[in-house]
């Protein structure tokens, strides 16, 4: 064992990849400390010290949604107690709020709405974008725009014009959960395949849109379908080099319908993460969700290759409602002094990681 | 730092303060978590993670001591003031029992009445009635306070407790062991030299005893450092405790306030524990101030033990802080982080694995 983790270290200081089994075999391997060291070597050389953040608010502008993953506590149907759908004076205001709280980014997701047309988002853009021309719009995820092109009969390609023209300037990397098709089926059966996202997700990146990329992991997967998610987007970012960061998503079971599953423990994410960081060596950001993690594992992961803590994010919903019981924001100075009690250097970020300070 | 201090460690070669400082404030989280995983493997080499099925019962919440970092106490007049009688205190232990539990971790405030013949003639019938638990209870503040209440010896009142069915110390109100930092944080509790004198005391008396650490409000690393040392001292002469147990301050409804610490200052000082605490068995990883998920990850930074399943928990859950786990969950923790979970009884003895 020691021969295959030094094996990996001389991978990672050669800059040569890790094989799909390799990654397995650090799935299966226990040896948690050994795992973190390795990807904070692959970390520390594309990142140095520097742990970035940004300063972000949410808005979910609708839980109503045609697909039904039973993974998902946010979801509801028109009949549902509780379904809401923001008007756009709403939407306005919580990004107005945002702008004036010094936030620097949108992000925006939602349900897949069945009667909203596609002009309600082009027009929820433009008139962000009028009011607040300095804040960056990262929204809908790949699913969304598929739903938007059958919505309209147009091309993916045109959608993404459309909403580039109104304002949109990046997507968040969302509706990924697990590609492969088995696991897929069981959790989110009306949701586009994975290989539907990965094409739609290719467009958006030919056409000259930064995204993430995600993996909900914890719920029925096994290792394997984890590293083939990985090697998919491995393989999709050789190609496009769109991926800005990966944001492996801690799945969260309360107030969901999936049965059997289990959670994520605190090893299994910090080994998820690590080995993330020493996959995907073609990513420049591994990012620790801490809506997901909550704020200990998160500032615990810088340690595993992480370094990205995501944003303030003001008013999350979605993983609140399936029981995460982190804050629902984080103050810019408590991220700060997490990162600072980490032994690193916090560094606010915009959207396309331009850097725009450092602390 | 790190070339010497690796030496010492594989040489079995206690570490000295400096050494013990420049762990926690200057090195990196992974080194310093090798360090006590290594040792952890040394003293565990089996590779089992063990935890107790336990209850605490705090019979009062009247505290004459009144500490700043504390959101359980009241005041006796208090409207929400209670002291537990005895039928509802063996109520809550036939409940433990019929869960299978074998310890009792009794604890409350300072009360100001409650003399020595009442803890007695309570601990006799719990011995008569539940013969299979443990009674592993009061703190060495409550000790001192009921020895003078009594007029008797501090001495004296452990072998009166003793007699009536005490069989060990859980080791809280330890806080931090510098009278410096509890003169701020619980300036009316007995000062270190107390505690670690109702410590050795209770070892002299064949009674085995944990001690503890609450960080993370005013104290300094070198305090902890300290701290640290003063256990490691207090065991060399007298080897009666069983674990440490660092836990982290808890600030919601305290009067001190403030934030808690981080979940690398808690690894770090749980790591450093390990390392420092290198003549006591057992580290425990403290999933109440932290969680499941944190407490998972502890077993690699030198913990390897869980503590209790805590039938009941009242003092942190005061301060904010309300993480409850089934006993599924806790055995739950071990197995998924790739350890054997076994169930053992406050003398650290197996009593089954899972």
């Amino acid at each position: 064992m020691i021969r295959f983790f030094e094996n990996i270290r001389a991978k990672i200081v050669n800059g040569a990849r890790i094989s799909d089994s390799e990654a397995l075999a650090l799935f299966a391997s226990n040896d948690l400390l050994a795992i973190g060291e390795l990807a904070a070597l692959a970390n520390r050389r594309k990142n140095d010290d520097r742990v970035y953040f940004n300063v972000n608010r949410h808005i979910n502008y609708t839980n109503l949604c045609v697909n039904r993953c039973t993974f998902c506590a946010f979801s509801k149907g028109v009949e549902d107690e509780g379904c809401y759908t923001l008007a756009l004076n709403d939407i306005l205001e919580k990004a107005a709020e945002a702008s004036a709280a010094g936030a620097t980014e949108i992000h925006m997701v939602g349900g897949l709405h069945p009667e909203l047309p596609f002009d309600f988002y082009l027009e929820m853009l433009a008139a962000i974008r009028a009011d607040n021309p300095a804040l960056h719009i990262k929204a809908f995820t790949a699913v969304e725009i598929d739903y938007f092109a059958s919505l309209t009969g147009q091309s993916i390609e045109q959608v993404i014009h459309e909403l580039r023209e109104a304002g949109l300037g990046s997507m968040p990397g969302g509706g990924a959960e697990i590609f492969a098709s088995g696991v897929r089926q069981k959790i989110c059966p009306e949701k586009i395949s994975g290989e539907r996202w990965l094409e739609v997700t290719e467009i958006v990146h030919r056409s000259g849109l930064k995204t993430n990329a995600t993996m909900l992991f914890g719920h029925l997967e096994e290792h394997a379908d984890r590293v083939d998610h990985l090697a998919r987007l491995r393989h999709l970012q050789d190609a496009t080099g769109g991926f800005q960061a990966f944001i492996p998503l801690a799945f969260q079971p309360d107030n969901t319908r999936v049965p059997g599953a289990r959670g994520v423990g605190g090893v299994d994410a910090l080994k998820t993460l690590a080995i993330s960081r020493i996959y995907l060596d073609n990513f420049e950001h591994i990012k620790a969700y801490w809506v997901m993690l909550g704020l200990k594992i998160a500032q615990v992961a810088l340690a595993f290759g992480v370094n990205d803590l995501d944003g303030t994010v003001i008013e999350e919903k979605i993983g609140h409602d399936a029981g995460a019981d982190s804050p629902q924001a984080l103050g810019q100075k408590e991220i700060i002094a997490l990162i600072r009690k980490a032994g690193r250097v916090p560094v606010e970020r915009d959207t396309l990681y331009n850097e725009l300070r450092a602390y | 730092m790190l070339k010497t201090i690796q030496k010492k460690i594989a040489a079995g070669v206690p570490l000295d303060r400096q050494e013990a400082l420049w762990l926690l404030a200057d090195a990196d989280l992974l080194e310093i978590g090798k360090l006590a995983d290594g040792i952890r493997k040394k003293k565990h080499p089996e590779g089992r993670v063990t935890f107790v099925v336990d209850r605490n019962v705090n019979y009062t919440n009247v505290c004459t001591s009144q500490c700043r970092f504390c959101a359980f106490y009241r005041q006796a007049e208090a409207t929400d003031a209670y002291l537990l009688d005895y039928e509802t205190i063996h109520g809550k232990i036939a409940e433990l029992v019929a869960f299978g539990g074998t310890q009792l971790l009794m604890q409350g405030g300072l009360h100001p009445e409650l003399k020595i013949e009442w803890f007695e003639e309570l601990f006799t019938q719990i011995r008569q009635r539940f013969p299979q638990v443990q009674i592993h209870s009061l703190s060495p503040a409550e000790v001192i306070h009921i020895a003078r209440l009594s007029e008797i010896s501090m001495a004296e009142c452990l072998r009166r407790l003793q007699k009536a069915g005490l069989a060990s110390v859980p080791g809280g109100g330890a806080e931090v062991l510098v009278d410096a930092v509890r003169k701020e944080i619980s300036p009316n509790k007995i000062g270190w030299r107390d505690w670690a004198a109702v410590m050795e005391e209770a070892h002299a008396l064949g009674m085995r005893t944990t001690a503890t650490m609450m960080f993370g409000s005013r104290e300094r690393p070198e305090d902890i450092v300290e701290h640290l040392f003063r256990v490691r001292g207090i065991q060399e002469r007298s080897g009666g405790f069983t674990a440490f147990i660092p836990w982290t301050f808890q600030p919601t409804n305290t009067e001190l306030g403030g934030e808690t610490a981080s979940g690398v200052e808690y690894l770090k000082v749980l790591a450093l524990s390990r390392i420092v605490l290198d003549n006591v068995d057992n580290v425990q990883a403290s999933w109440v101030t932290q969680g499941a998920r944190m407490a998972q990850v502890a077993l690699f930074f030198g913990a390897n033990d869980l503590g209790g399943t805590m039938l009941e928990e009242n003092v942190v859950a005061a301060a904010g802080c309300a993480f409850s786990l089934s006993q599924e969950e806790v055995v739950e923790i071990a197995r998924g982080a790739g350890f054997i979970p076994a169930k053992r009884n406050t003398l650290y003895e197996i009593l089954e694995e899972y």
